[in-house]
């Protein structure tokens, strides 16, 4: 496998040289807060912080957390840290209630960001021959034009496609002889079989498709090889991680070995918490990936509780990199539920029922307590009527629904089938899980 | 010799079969004949119909799960041992009856089997041949 860096400098770094440049950094980024962001000048003060007190990396702890509610309650502009006319584009991540939040960046945040994502791209196996079709949506969220200029960066041919046109989609990817996609993994998946429904008119081997850029929201395993057979002739995608509140997409992605997502090191510092405590966890543990900032100059943001549960591996990869890299997002800290002991997130459930045709994609997660021990039930909707004339294939579903959640959990859990359309609808995040246990 | 019978996904739940047997009537489609078999959790009620067609749609409108299948009915005298005779028939005709129902009707002395079999078409044969009644559609519906 051919393995391609684009920083080698910063991605191979030994780790020594990593964290004494991060330190370095970090004490210029509390210095340069403390003078020029009124948000944190106040919060430092409040808790004695001075650039002269971070003597070491762990000394961060002092640094109180940033969170969303902290993003919203300066909005829009309460946490900039320059000039309104130094910055050159702002952002905002949808909020499904209240203000969004808003992020804004100078020119030199906007070259940082074109690097980090330059970086992840060109591990992912993108290069200056490419020609990239962006199936994100262009507007006021960083996905597609984060990765817009970090692909220019590399000198790719970028085709901007934005979201939604199925039709013109393909249409372009055949005719330019589209090599790369980024896309969410649903729209990829969405696409390919798109392509397929029309394979008599235009076979699969029109497309020059090879290398899917997938991220904006999480991707299974099973997910990922059910977009990879659908498109076929090899096809090979890799995810990226970031949110808005951090530049976008850029802190990490996959390399070729798909063995966790490098993380920009350089860029940003993390640590993983106890959601529930806030405390810091020693390196390896699975909990809540908060995130430091350490090149963001126009909207600085100190220690960012992300929600997501991840874990991060230090150890250096097959690829050359040394860089961390961080697993998968395991799920959201709003959503994990101790169920016996035993972490559980919707988002495990969900990699279960993935490719499983006789189900609709929607599902509940019922917990109860039950004498002393908690219960756990996951609805789902029978939407297959060709099974219902043989009762021992609807226990068969149900028993292989079964076998599949307990594999992932670990758990005995109990599965019920139910009718189309009986469990609720969400718009935006669902909301998946019904806890009665202190009801 | 078949007959459309529709079979729906039932969750055990309080006046879910009054919801669709409600929405069966909205259809006006009338139910000649049923059977439901349940677990704790959901059932399966099959039931035969006279506009089959017309209630699958409705049903499948409203959002039920609901599928259309066809089946054999045969008539069978009142007396004892009589309807060990077509299950002798098919069992020698190595047919394998996957479930059934029985129902009786005014208008006639004798009692009736819903059968449902993987292969209709032969089970309809080998009953014919040797002389067990059969139902069409048109038969079915006159007895009601
Ligand atoms: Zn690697």
């Amino acid at each position: 496998m051919k393995h391609q860096i684009w920083n080698k400098e910063m991605e191979c770094m030994k780790r020594s040289d990593l964290k004494a440049l991060q330190l370095e950094r970090l004490k210029a980024l509390v210095d340069y807060c403390d003078k020029n962001s009124k948000f944190y000048h106040e919060r430092f003060e409040k808790n004695g912080i001075t650039a002269d007190k971070i003597k070491t990396l762990s000394d961060i702890q002092y640094i109180p957390y940033t969170t969303k509610d902290d993003l919203r309650d300066t909005y829009p502009f309460g946490m900039l840290s320059v000039p309104q006319k130094k910055i050159v584009r702002v952002h905002a991540s949808s909020g499904t209630t209240g203000n969004p939040t808003v992020v804004a960046y100078t020119r030199e945040d906007l070259d940082n960001w074109a690097e980090q994502v330059a970086r992840l791209v060109y591990a992912a196996g993108t290069t200056d021959e490419s020609i990239v079709q962006i199936c994100f949506g262009y507007g006021m969220f960083t996905g597609a034009l984060g990765l817009h200029y970090g692909l220019e960066r590399i000198g790719a041919t970028v085709v901007p496609t934005s979201s939604g046109n199925t039709e013109k989609q393909l249409k372009f990817m055949r005719d330019f002889g589209t090599d790369t996609i980024v896309a969410t993994p649903s729209y990829c998946l969405y696409l390919a079989e798109s392509a397929r429904e029309r394979g008599i008119e235009f076979p699969m081997d029109s497309y020059k498709l090879k290398t899917g850029l997938l991220g904006s929201e999480g991707c299974t395993p099973e997910m990922r090889k059910q977009i990879e057979e659908s498109w076929g002739n090899g096809f090979f995608c890799t995810d990226n991680y970031g949110m808005s509140e951090l530049n976008g997409p850029g802190m990490s992605g996959e390399c070729m070995m798909r063995d966790g997502l490098h993380i920009n090191e350089d860029h940003f510092l993390c640590e993983i918490i106890d959601p529930k405590t806030g405390e810091v966890l020693p390196e390896g543990s699975e909990g809540e990936m908060v995130v430091t900032n350490l090149t963001k100059r126009g909207l600085p943001i100190l220690r960012y509780r992300t929600k997501d549960i991840t874990k991060i591996n230090y150890e250096p990869c097959e690829c050359g990199r040394t860089t961390a890299r961080m697993h998968k997002i395991i799920g959201r800290s709003d959503d994990m539920l101790k169920i016996r002991g035993v972490n559980v997130f919707p988002s495990q459930v969900e990699s279960a029922l993935i490719g499983i045709n006789s189900i609709s994609p929607h599902y509940q997660l019922v917990v109860r307590r039950e004498g002393f021990a908690d219960n756990l039930e996951v609805r789902v909707e029978l939407i297959d009527a060709s099974l219902l004339e043989k009762y021992s294939e609807l226990e068969n579903l149900r028993k292989n629904i079964h076998d599949r959640i307990k594999n992932i959990l670990g758990i005995e859990i109990k599965v019920s089938l139910v009718e189309p359309k009986t469990i609720e609808r969400f718009t935006g995040k669902a909301q998946r899980v019904l806890d009665l246990r202190n009801k | 010799m078949i007959i459309k019978q529709i079979s729906i996904f039932v969750e055990n739940k309080k006046g879910r079969l009054a919801e669709i047997t409600e929405t069966i009537a909205k259809s006006g489609a009338n139910i000649r004949a049923l059977s439901i078999a349940d677990t704790t959790d959901f059932g399966i009620l099959r039931i035969i119909v006279d506009k089959a067609d017309d209630a699958a749609a409705t049903l499948k409108e409203a959002g039920i799960t609901v599928s259309v299948t066809n089946v054999i009915a045969i008539g069978i005298d009142d007396t004892p041992g009589a309807f060990s005779v077509p299950m002798r028939i098919l069992s020698d005709a190595g047919i394998d009856v996957e479930y059934m129902y029985a129902f009786i009707t005014r208008k006639s002395e004798k009692a009736y089997v819903i059968l449902r079999v993987a292969d209709n078409d032969t089970a309809a044969k080998v009953l014919m041949d040797k002389g067990v009644e059969l139902l069409d559609e048109e038969g079915f519906h006159s007895l009601m």
